[in-house]
């Protein structure tokens, strides 16, 4: 396939039409008078986009060039190029991949015929988040970078209000509105700084600039908030859980799988520009990261919102990966090759991981949310029976996530240990030892996240009648997630293949630390990995068949789940999700409260009592709201200045008009 | 030919007085057709002759002097009234504050830092005398169909703004002047038949409820 395109193709060319393509995707569509056909279009040339991106990217990223290309614009912002080298190869990878995936998923999910409102909207503003995010990777200069962010954010807006006759749906689009629009506030004077530190609005070349220089710890600190808003990093996390827990499933997985990791690849190739990053930049963003990813996860294990733990996990990873990137940035600072690799490694195959498996569980929630009817997860239960392969599946997809061997979760975090540990025989930033116990309950925590989530929705027996009689998710909506959890086992138990992937992304970023005897060294460990997931594999394979082979011979009698020997055992007596996390969050009481509405009980034959719990989250009750409530009173006094009439508004002009024209003199 | 193009300048400020001294909407609609008629005129005077010129020429007096004017003229017939009545401002007040800005923008203009060869023409006080009577109309009258003139008279004082640049001026943008131009009256136009179909006045200021609260 390689060699083939080689002949004909520049891939660089085939990556940005298939970009485009699938931006161009949902537009006829938005003509077609029939429900129906654009969607099927739009999947199809969404699809064909990735598989002709796919390879490309490939390309692009093992050649290791950089092609450039010159965007012919009027605008007065200095030349606008448009490159792509291996790093954004790398980053492309998972808009090609994910975006295809959810695009023929949502032939499933979001069928034209029955949301014939919705759909053309949805499929058209899908491929511009796509197409706008692929562009971005591109783009290198700051203006224009800004304007396909714009385009990116807005999209991914419209998409998040689809069910916007729903007050919860549309709370969620203004927080996130407003945080995103933060971030961007950020950029501008990220990019502004840039554009006085080097004279132009072209970003600057790979280690071009100096850490040292006065406005150099400005353009980070901008970079990061900036990007972090969008990338969901811990304090600047707070619109996340709601946007993803109210967008369709399949736009949940674009958001959570590719959209934040553009945050992350903002920067990744912020922290490109300087060649000498201080040991304070990599210690805030491990701190951040650590942070992120404890707290994420604690969250996580506190919802009864099937999809809100889905989005609060995705804060917990993408907090892996910035603790991954601050390990390589303290390797940077301290010249210290192999911590460099080592972070760097596991911070990218992260980036790669998470966009396999986090798709894998949104689409599944999507699978989930069509048969139960409800995103609750204590009105769930007993779905493994009505829906096995997608049980299967979702099983596949959480062991990834909680960073079990034989599943790619587990390689990257592997790769975060090893470079805590290998500080353990050097001298200096013995400390990073210290992260690996919090790393490793940060994977336990996830482990109780997802075993609550899997035990309460897949098995056990139903808890409302909602969920009583769930169907199996069609082919359309399937087909993707067997693709990914394919992914998630392929990395897992071939990690050293994963590991080449990334190599080329991990050179370009520092090319010193590219040395092949390293790559080659932990190549040889992952393939150990390997042979050890290969190993897991079989095993479970053994034991399910020996399993089934046992069951045939006996006599089966089936009777409900966790009956206990009951004879009029009903479903609510049965573990809820709540009830099994309430200890686990008992923990961070401080941080996440679950208010839970205690029935008081009096005599022998109480009365009907409701019990109920709400997952609050304190960060955003006693800091952000407050804040912004504060805000709302000072700001008051423009509520003034609107009053409807607009020829004062006309005067506004007029006098703002007059006033530039007395200052000119 | 420049002494015939000041002089034609003069007439467009006196026009805008007009505008701003009438209550008669159609006098006031008529008078605005001039304006753009003469405006029409003016780049012939000034550029050497082109075919491209002949083009502008031509879709200026027609949309300015005849279509744009059609519209309003049917708009006010088929609204019924004649005249605008209590204004904000009074006419007399509006006709003062109207010669203020005309004396200031005349000021402003001899302090701007022009070409050589722009200095001696009227072209830039009239341009901005032009756009500040505008904006007097559209911030002192009540009626839609004032605003849609107060907005005519705007667009005319960028308009002559814009001759200086005729030749540099490449025609898309024209095209985009006017577009806007043709789109806004449209809009308006629209706005006008549909407030007065339904609330039976013209009265902007009484649209006060589409705020936010």
């Amino acid at each position: 396939m390689y060699s083939a395109l080689q002949g004909v193709l520049d891939p660089a060319i085939v990556a940005l039409v298939a970009s485009l393509v699938i931006g161009c995707a949902g537009i006829p569509g938005l003509f077609l008078r029939k429900p129906g056909p654009g969607q099927i279009l739009a999947a199809v040339a969404n699809i064909l986009a990735a598989m002709a991106g796919i390879p490309a990217s490939l390309q692009l990223l093992f050649n290791k060039t950089t092609t450039t290309y010159l965007l012919q614009w009027n605008l007065p912002f200095g030349p606008c190029e448009l490159v792509i080298d291996p790093l954004s190869a790398f980053f492309l990878l998972p808009v090609f991949l994910v975006s295809a995936a959810g695009s023929l998923f949502a032939v499933g999910y979001w069928p034209a015929a029955e949301h014939r409102d919705t759909e053309r909207g949805l499929t058209f503003f899908y491929g511009l988040l796509a197409s706008s995010m692929a562009i971005l990777l591109m783009a290198r200069n700051g203006v224009f970078f800004i304007m396909v962010w714009e385009i990116m954010a807005l999209s991914a807006y419209f998409l998040l209000v689809t069910e916007h006759e729903r007050e919860e749906v549309r709370r969620a689009g203004i927080v996130y509105l407003i945080a995103t629009h933060t971030g961007t506030a950020a950029l501008f004077v990220y990019f502004s700084l840039l554009a006085a530190q080097t004279g132009s609005f072209m970003l600057p070349a790979s280690g071009s600039l100096s850490a040292l220089s006065p406005l150099a710890s400005l353009i980070a600190l901008a970079a990061f908030i900036g990007f972090g808003a969008k990338a969901g990093i811990m304090p600047l996390h707070v619109w996340l859980p709601s946007a993803h827990a109210n967008a369709p499933s399949h736009v949940s997985a674009v958001m959570s799988g590719v959209m934040l990791k553009m945050g992350l690849y903002g920067i990744f190739r912020t922290l490109t520009f300087f060649y000498d990053p201080p040991l304070l930049w990599g210690g805030v963003l491990t701190v951040a990261g650590i942070l992120s990813a404890l707290l994420g996860i604690a969250f996580a294990v506190a919802q009864r919102d099937l999809k809100r733990l889905l989005a609060c996990s995705s804060i917990e990873n993408i907090g892996i990966i910035t603790t991954g990137l601050g390990v390589a940035l303290l390797g940077v600072s301290s010249h210290n090759n192999v911590l460099m690799y080592l972070g760097m490694a596991g911070a990218l195959l992260h980036i790669l991981n998470h966009s396999f498996f986090k798709p894998l569980l949104f689409l599944g929630s999507g699978a989930i949310i069509h048969a139960a009817g409800t995103r609750e997860m204590n009105l769930m239960g007993g779905l493994g029976k009505g829906m096995p392969r997608t049980a299967l599946l979702f099983l596949v997809g959480s062991v990834a996530i909680c960073g079990i061997p034989p599943s790619n979760g587990f390689v990257s975090e592997f790769l975060l240990y090893l470079g805590f540990f290998s500080q353990l025989k050097a001298n200096s930033l013995v400390y990073l030892v210290c992260l690996a116990p919090v790393l490793a309950l940060v994977g336990g925590l996830a482990v109780i996240a997802f075993s609550k989530l899997y035990s309460s929705v897949f098995l056990g027996t139903p808890r409302s009648p909602g969920a009583a009689h769930p169907h199996e998710a069609g082919v359309a909506m399937l087909a993707p997630m067997a693709f990914f959890a394919l992914l998630c086992l392929l990395v897992g138990v071939a990690p050293q293949l994963a590991l080449r992937l990334v190599s080329p992304a991990v050179a370009s970023f520092y090319p010193q630390s590219a040395s092949s005897l390293l790559s080659s060294e932990y190549g040889d460990i992952l393939g150990r990995l390997s042979l050890l997931g290969v190993l897991l594999l079989t095993t479970a394979v053994v034991v399910t068949l020996f399993w089934r082979w046992r069951l045939g011979k006996g006599t089966v009698s089936s009777a409900s789940t966790w009956g206990c020997g009951y004879q009029r055992g009903t479903s609510r007596i049965q573990y809820g999700a709540t009830s099994f996390s309430e200890l686990a969050v008992s923990v961070f009481n401080g941080i996440m409260r679950q208010r839970i509405v205690r029935p008081t009980l009096t005599g022998l034959f109480p009365p009907v009592e409701r019990c109920s719990d709400v997952p609050t989250e304190t960060l955003l009750e006693r800091i952000f709201a407050p804040f912004f409530a504060l805000a709302g009173i000072l700001f008051g006094f423009l509520h003034r200045l609107q009053h409807g009439l607009m020829h004062i508004y006309m005067l506004y002009i007029f006098a703002t008009l007059f006033i530039l024209m007395l200052w000119a003199h | 030919m420049i002494t015939l193009a000041d002089q034609l300048l003069v007439l467009v400020l006196l026009i805008n007085f007009i505008s701003l001294g009438t209550s008669r909407l159609i006098f006031s609609i008529r008078s605005v057709a001039v304006q753009g008629v003469i405006l029409g005129i003016l780049p012939g005077l000034i550029h050497p002759f082109s075919w491209h010129l002949v083009a502008i020429t031509i879709v200026i007096i027609a949309v300015k002097g005849f279509v744009i004017p059609q519209l309003l003229g049917r708009a006010v017939r088929s609204a019924e009234i004649k005249r605008e009545v209590e204004p904000f401002l009074g006419f007399v007040p509006t006709l003062l504050l109207g010669a203020v800005f005309t004396a200031l923008s005349f000021g402003f203009a001899g302090r701007l830092p022009m070409l050589p060869e722009h200095q001696n023409y009227m072209f830039v006080p009239a341009s901005i005398a032009t756009l500040m009577t505008g904006f007097l109309i559209l911030t002192t009258r009540r009626k839609a169909i004032s605003q849609v003139i107060g907005y005519l008279v705007l667009e005319n004082g960028i308009f002559i703004f814009g001759l200086l640049l005729a030749e540099a001026m490449p025609i898309m943008v024209e095209a985009g002047a006017l577009l806007d131009l043709l789109v806004g009256i449209f809009v308006m136009g629209i706005v006008i038949n549909q407030i007065s179909r339904e609330f039976s006045s013209l009265d902007t200021s009484l649209l006060t409820s589409l705020k936010e609260e």
